[in-house]
């Protein structure tokens, strides 16, 4: 059994005790300490800067050319906070409810009643921080409603809130640069973790323009390096977003938690052809108007617009009620597969199905020729309706026709779920530390917050919060105990050995020189992922899986073919090295679904689920996180956390 | 939407490292699907490339959704390609026809050096920002949010700066390879915030500074960078930059 520390005291009180009692570094002391941070995204850069601005000596890593590229970058629809600004019966208590349900009774009740709290923080820091929220004429900040929750407490910046909010970190990461608290090293790829006497005392990082490898010390390293969605090849991630930093804290004996916990996004551009690279999200804002059908006949060939009214099936509507198209992700996107796979997908590829916006347009027309009282004809209430939607949606809009040559204006978009989110990651405890001293975990990179399924605006939210107000207090309560280590000097046998472990596995893939591409076997690894671990699982499936990823592995390791030289600019290395990894962690993903034998979340086992298809968890054998401990190649153990609901009753999700 | 698969010829910059002289190579690219975005497009050709043992070609990119900024390719003489406010990741192949010769260079300016290929280095552009692109504020005790009302029309135009990707297309196209539009932008979105009040001046005169010792050029108001700006940022906030800065110049504080 493993202890998560959580404080002891009444939910809503652990936080504020711990804040006042755990351990503090006096300013003198912080600037004999070295922290290191590998990834600049929100939890990244929020960490970077706190601790710079606290006094600590930061180095911070990116693979990227600039840590303002993060994946952060992408998020669109907003984040969530318990301000309550908008007097609709908000509070950190229903914020905290709602993330618990939303995971599917799989999270941690401390930890999330502890984001709820910091929440309302992170709106104000950014604020101060110039982060241009949007806002309404009185000159308040405008809050919208996101993924089916029944308060207002979003809060966005038009369709790039992930990109003002990094933008905002980056800012404050660059000023603590430019006072020399912070040493920012781009592209960079953290290659492995140095222990000394059981302790993190390190990264090895390899410079990616010239190729070589580099020793960097640290009190403490922090990985804050990201989802492990690639894993899927196809997905909303980035092309370079990786487990690379997390795999290899593992391998060292990090353990890493529910890594089955995937998020399936209902509102993706589906793929279009073999040469697909990634897949692309539309926000899913666009759910309030949109309305998502299938043709009733199985295999209709008609173009969309050609399809009467009473031929549609509207079948989210039509098995939800009360929730309509509304839905949270995890059942929105199992309803679109189980349509398709039924046969009745549209478009070239049969796996997509339509989201409507001709009923919104005709909606808001006719509201705005009522708000001007004129009598207007069918057309000119047609148009005034496409300029609501376009001032809505525009921008969405736009990167749908420039990616797919349709206009939704006049035709419906085609939409499939993608792998866009992964709940799992390295098991951390209360205070984001992994099961190795010194060694910490923060954003989407660990597994703590967000159960089995994540509410949408709530990644931004936990990002920040780790970031800015968790770890400045929790790291302070270890390094308080570590002012009398001198900075250890990376001649040190542990930086030379793990060096040269690196250096080996680096030449040992430049020299198989087989036949083929890390891409082609990327691929090949997405497809068996996709297929036997995607939107719904079974034993079965996930057994031949992990027979299939071994069988790649040794392919991968003995035929794969990577051009150039180790010491210059190598994309093709570099994506090696990681995919190598993706490769391990693909067969745990499998093993950790094979042991869940219920569907709870991201997670959906066919053979549980209830007589109408709904996910069926079964709470008296699996309410544990499952964390997994390496033990040699193939091999792994199961340690379980308990997961012990003091206040929320765990209750069956529905949505009917 | 009716796509086709066309044929192509590809002119493209290759450079070993940044001390090679570089040099254009020329590709046929076969059965290119319509569908494809321009990225896709050259990994297929790399995947080619590494089957006949040559070397792939080095380019920048990772979200491909047209909003980290990372991508940069000069196609046609213009950054970012053909499609207007659009970035290399985002041009799909629609925009080309069968038989046609593509010209693909990296992003040219003494401020960005060539690491490889197509990809430079724009690093400077990171220290623009840390002579004073942001709002001296530490974390913890920043007040409620809605303690500080903001006129909407001047939060639009803040956030309308802030859209800035930092891809350096403004300084590819320039014909002086100036920052001013990058820079602009960023003063803008912070000084138009009454935030960004107190140091006003102080940022404007500092990252006008780093700019000119980055080896930027000047601005002479061609208006090249916002015609290629896959944001739309506006020259208006250059004008804005101007105003600031002489303010800054005249009215010291010291």
């Amino acid at each position: 059994m493993i202890d998560a520390k959580i404080p002891a005291g009444s939910l809503d009180s652990k936080w504020t005790k711990y804040k006042s009692t755990c351990k503090l570094v006096n300013p003198a002391n912080k600037r004999s300490l070295e922290i290191i941070v590998v990834g600049t995204g929100l939890a990244g850069a929020s960490a970077a800067a706190a601790l710079g601005e606290l006094g600590y000596k930061v180095k911070t890593f990116c693979f990227q050319d600039s840590p303002r590229r993060a994946h952060s970058i992408a998020a669109q629809g907003g984040i969530n906070a318990a301000k309550n600004y908008q007097n609709d019966g908000d509070s950190t208590y229903r914020l905290f409810y709602d993330t618990i349900k939303g995971g599917d009774y799989r999270a941690r009740e401390g930890n999330v009643h502890r984001l709820a709290e910091v929440s309302a923080n992170i709106i104000d820091q950014c604020v101060a921080q110039g982060v241009p929220f949007a806002r309404e004429y009185g000159g308040l900040l405008s809050n919208r409603s996101f993924g089916g929750t029944q308060v207002q407490r979003t809060f966005y910046a038009a369709g790039q809130t992930g990109q003002q909010l990094l933008i905002g970190a980056y800012q404050a990461q660059e000023r603590q640069i430019a006072l020399g608290n912070v040493v920012q090293y781009s592209r960079h790829e953290m290659l492995d973790v140095v222990m000394i006497d059981g302790k993190a005392r390190g990264i090895i990082a390899r410079n990616l323009v010239t190729g070589e490898l580099e020793r960097h010390f640290g009190h403490a390293v922090l990985l804050c390096t990201g989802g492990y969605g690639n894993v899927f090849y196809l997905s909303t991630n980035a092309m370079g977003s990786n487990v690379t930093a997390a795999w290899k804290a593992h391998k060292k004996g990090a353990l890493f938690a529910n890594p089955c916990f995937t998020q399936i996004h209902p509102t993706c551009i589906p793929v279009s052809g073999d040469h697909q690279s990634k897949l692309t999200l539309m926000s899913e804002s666009l759910r309030n108007d949109g309305r998502i059908w299938v043709p009733k006949q199985q295999g209709d060939t008609r173009k969309s617009i050609d399809i009467p009214e009473e031929e549609r099936d509207y079948y989210l509507e039509r098995r939800y009620p009360a929730f309509g198209n509304l839905v949270p992700r995890d059942v929105a996107s199992r309803a679109a597969k189980e349509r398709c796979d039924a046969g009745y997908g549209v478009g070239t590829s049969k796996q997509a199905v339509y989201l409507d916006f001709a009923a919104a347009i005709q909606r808001y027309g006719k509201i705005e020729a009522g708000k001007r009282g004129i009598e207007a004809d069918a057309e000119t209430i047609t148009q005034m309706g496409k300029d609501v939607v376009k001032e809505k949606y525009g921008n969405l809009f736009d990167m749908y026709e420039k990616i797919t040559g349709e206009n939704p204006y006049e035709v419906p978009m085609r939409i499939y779920p993608a792998v866009h989110y992964t709940m799992g990651g390295l098991w951390v405890d209360y205070e984001l530390m992994t099961t190795i001293p010194g060694l910490y975990c923060l954003g989407e990179a660990n597994f703590s917050d967000h159960g089995a399924n994540r509410l949408g605006a709530s990644a931004l939210m936990q990002g920040l919060a780790d970031g800015y107000f968790v770890i400045p207090y929790t790291i302070g309560n270890y390094l308080a105990d570590e002012i009398r280590t001198k900075a250890i000097p990376t001649d040190h046998a542990a930086f030379a050995e793990a060096e040269s472990k690196v250096r080996d596995r680096i030449h040992m893939l430049m020299n198989i020189k087989g036949s083929k591409t890390v891409e082609s076997l990327h691929k090949r690894l997405g497809k068996i992922m996709w297929e036997k671990c995607g939107m719904a699982r079974n034993a079965e499936g996930l057994k031949q899986a992990i027979k299939e990823i071994q069988q790649l592995k040794n392919e991968f390791w003995s035929d794969v073919k990577i051009p150039g030289e180790i010491n210059e600019m190598n994309p093709e290395l570099d994506k090696a090295n990681r995919v190598a990894d993706f490769i391990e962690l693909g067969e745990l993903m499998c093993i950790d679904a094979l042991n869940r034998e219920e569907s709870c979340g991201g997670h959906f086992r066919e053979e549980h689920q209830t007589e109408e298809g709904e996910a069926l968890r079964h709470d008296d054998k699996f309410m544990y996180v499952s964390a997994w401990e390496m033990k040699g190649e193939h091999e792994w153990e199961m340690h379980k956390e308990e997961l012990n609901y003091e206040v929320v009753k765990p209750s069956q999700r529905s949505y009917k | 939407m009716e796509h086709q698969n066309i044929n192509l010829k590809l002119k493209v910059w290759r450079q070993k490292n940044s001390t090679d002289k570089g040099g254009f190579e020329t590709y046929d690219v076969k059965n290119i699907s319509q569908e494809m975005s321009f990225l896709e497009m050259f990994d297929v050709l790399n995947e080619e490339l590494i089957a006949e043992d040559k070397d792939p070609i080095a380019f920048d990119h990772d979200c491909r959704e047209g909003i980290c900024g990372m991508c940069s390719m000069y196609i046609n003489g213009r950054p970012h390609g053909p499609w207007e406010a659009n970035t290399t990741c985002q041009l799909h192949m629609r925009a080309f026809s069968e038989g046609e010769t593509i010209v693909v260079e990296p992003w040219r300016a003494n401020a960005f050096p060539i690491i490889k290929d197509l990809m430079v280095d724009r690093t400077a552009f990171d220290r623009i920002i840390q002579a004073g692109g942001y709002i001296s504020v530490n974390t913890g005790n920043a007040v409620d949010a809605n303690a500080l009302p903001i006129e909407k029309a001047k939060a639009d135009a803040s956030f309308a700066a802030a859209a800035c990707i930092g891809c350096g297309a403004c300084v590819a196209a320039c014909k002086n390879s100036s920052a001013m539009l990058f820079l602009s932008a960023k003063a803008a979105h912070l000084n138009l915030l009454p935030q960004g009040q107190p140091e006003r001046k102080t940022r404007v005169m500092n990252m006008v500074a780093q700019m000119d010792k980055e080896g930027f050029g000047a601005c002479t108001n061609t208006g090249a960078c916002e015609a290629v700006c896959p944001k739309e940022i506006s020259i208006t906030n250059i004008a804005r930059l101007n105003l600031d800065y002489t303010c800054a110049g005249l009215v010291s504080d010291k």
